[in-house]
């Protein structure tokens, strides 16, 4: 693949960038434009760019399909805990207030937090595994044929 | 929020409403992370028991006309989603968990003839989801909520349905028209709230219902009642938007085809009720219209047509999809009825239909364990080479038909009570007539079980497979002698909804 060396030193250097800006929205989704969805789709195309540029083999070598598959569960399971937290702790399924019940506000910041980290997780790796699931049908092609 | 509050003061009592909910939600995941075969249908089954437990607490607590109420995240309810439980869908409920505990033991010992196994997780796991979409819909007192949780429900669905590829690949062309139906249907579901919020500003249910009586006649909730009703009527498979139905049920596997004829469709009919009666206004002219001169005449071709294309079918499964489709007709002719009678016989049917059809799509599957298909001829005489699940069968027939000890006996003789009870004599008669198609599809099988020459000899199925079908079986007949757990409950749900 030499005729795609800029592209290759492109993606190199983007991927990188394209991570942190993804875990920038990821981390501010709570108080400003951003959160789970958005992020993981960020972080997600980092991961699906390299894959197209460098190919479905190099990437899997990164990120495997099993790997992909059970952290996307993960992700709903960080969810879903945080809720089961709030309930065991005695107030209603998902009340942040549960997180720190002397401070209702800094319980709500936490909560929102870590259930955004859910959606996050679980969207970045649907996202790459809906993405595996496309590139792994079709025979990938030969470098002549470009 | 009040900041005195300093630690929790909910027992878990107070939690049931939403415990119901996300029992199989939190185990679905955990299944794809462990990625172990009988571990997950261990864990999926626990879960199932765990719903049927909570569903009966439920059904308990409420059965006396009190309702449960259970605030999302504690915020109060026009802003957040509140999870409102009372007899209407305690019932309903009960029956999604009592019938998925009862289709996961018929899993363990028949899911391998259907999938591969090393895709047994990813199913059980797409199992639950389905199973947290029905009673997340049933449970929560929120259009919006309804809406999401539907579509959980119907895209496990597709892929559940699509499942059933590695045996016959058709399953994948009617998992997409499936698909492609069930999406429309959601579309409209969804433009439909869209028009309720925008006329009444709030998305729960009993919130509207006060704001829409006091805005009276208004275009907007009355386009947005229609966008419902079509939508809805996609999912619930109403006669001619019914076409995903058919093949869905029949190339789906066994396992997912009990559950959902016992259960997604009746939960389609629930909504529709709940927006009736508990968003709308069920006096209101519009409403009445709707349903006399749409939703009656529909719902008395879905009896009789449906019923008709039955008895041509070769292949059962299609024979008792379309059976299915006559059977929708009954509930929404109660529905549609608009009386007390009528609803509450609706509500029984649901139940009662749900035991009768789970019943006998589930002695088909042991068949099939065994012929390989399920077309007619290769039934032959199998009515003594398996004589137990043949006698399930039988027995769910009857209760189909409606014969007098019968499940199917009970709800039938309600509808017809209520039909007469409005003076709609034709419709009495109707529903005798199609009854009477019932009995020709289901005595076509019954004498090829029976009368007919064996070409083969088979031994009968594990003792496992036939326990799930003889707990259906007891149902469709313990409902039809005990009427305390359906009609007593039915009738309470009425008066709430008629409040």
């Amino acid at each position: 693949m030499k005729h795609h060396l800029i592209l290759k030193v492109i993606t190199k250097f983007m991927v990188g960038v394209i991570v942190l800006f993804g875990l920038y929205v990821q981390f501010h989704g709570d108080y400003s434009p951003g959160g789970g969805f958005q992020a993981g789709v960020i972080i997600a195309a980092a991961f699906i760019l390299y894959g197209i540029v460098m190919g479905l083999e190099n990437v899997q070598k990164v990120m495997p399909i099993w790997f992909a598959q059970k952290a996307a569960a993960v992700g709903v399971l960080v969810y879903a805990l945080t809720g089961v937290f709030s309930i065991i702790v005695g107030f209603e399924f998902l009340n942040y207030h549960a997180i720190n019940p002397e401070h209702p506000k800094h319980g709500q910041h936490y909560g929102i937090i870590l259930v955004e980290l859910g959606v996050g997780i679980t969207v970045t790796f649907v996202m790459i595994a809906i993405y595996y699931g496309f590139a792994g049908r079709t025979p990938r092609l030969d470098d002549k044929e470009w | 929020m009040a900041s005195e509050i300093k630690q929790g003061t909910l027992e878990l009592v107070n939690h049931l409403p939403i415990l119901q909910v996300i029992t199989p939600m939190l185990i679905a995941p955990i299944l794809v992370v462990l990625n172990n075969k009988t571990l997950s249908w261990l864990l999926s089954f626990l879960g199932a028991l765990a719903c049927l437990f909570i569903s009966i607490l439920l059904m308990q607590t409420v059965s006396d006309g009190s309702i449960l109420t259970y605030y999302l995240g504690g915020w109060v309810p026009p802003i957040g989603i509140e999870y409102r439980i009372d007899a209407a869908n305690s019932i309903l409920l009960f029956l999604i968990s009592i019938i998925s505990a009862i289709v996961l033991i018929f899993s363990y010992s028949s899911l391998h003839a259907e999938i591969p196994e090393e895709k047994h997780t990813l199913f059980y796991s797409c199992f639950l989801l389905c199973l947290t979409g029905l009673l997340g819909v049933v449970a929560t007192a929120d259009i919006f909520n309804v809406f999401v949780f539907l579509e959980i429900s119907s895209l496990s669905t597709y892929v559940l349905v699509a499942q059933g590829a590695y045996f016959d690949r058709r399953a994948l062309s009617a998992s997409f028209n499936y698909l492609i139906m069930g999406t429309i249907g959601a579309t409209f579901f969804v433009i439909g709230i869209g028009y309720i919020y925008m006329a009444t500003g709030s998305l729960n249910m009993m919130d509207i219902a006060e704001r829409v009586s006091q805005i009276g006649d208004n275009r907007t909730i009355q386009a947005g009642f229609a966008f419902i009703v079509v939508g809805m009527g996609l999912k619930l498979a109403m006669i001619p938007l019914h076409v995903w139905l058919p093949n869905a049920y029949t190339y789906a596997p066994t396992v997912v085809t009990c559950f959902l004829a016992a259960t997604a469709t009746k939960v389609a009919l629930y909504v529709l009720i709940r927006f009736v009666f508990s968003v709308f206004n069920y006096e209101d002219t519009f409403v009445n219209e709707l349903f006399f001169l749409l939703l009656m005449p529909l719902a008395v071709v879905a009896m009789i047509a449906a019923s008709v294309i039955a008895i041509f079918k070769q292949n059962l499964k299609k024979l008792l999809a379309y059976s299915s489709l006559a059977q929708i007709g009954y509930m929404l002719l109660g529905l549609s009825l608009m009386s007390q009678k009528g609803l509450s016989s609706s509500l029984v049917h649901m139940v009662n239909h749900g035991f009768t059809k789970a019943a006998l799509f589930m002695s088909l599957g042991a068949f099939m364990l065994n012929t390989k298909n399920v077309y007619i001829k290769s039934l032959r005489g199998l009515g003594r080479s398996m004589p137990f699940t043949s006698g399930a069968f039988v027995i769910g027939g009857l209760s189909l038909i409606g014969v007098p000890g019968t499940a199917g006996f009970i709800s039938k003789w309600l509808l017809l009570e209520a039909a007469l009870e409005t003076g709609y004599w034709l419709l009495a008669i109707l529903i005798i007539v199609s009854s009477l198609f019932a009995v020709i599809y289901i005595w076509k099988i019954i004498e090829v079980l029976y009368f007919a020459e064996s070409t083969e000899t088979y031994s009968e199925v594990s003792v496992l497979t036939l326990m799930p079908i003889w707990i259906l079986a007891f149902f469709c007949i313990f409902l039809g002698i005990n009427t305390s757990l359906t009609v007593d409950v039915a009738n309470m749900a009425t008066e709430i909804l008629f409040k």
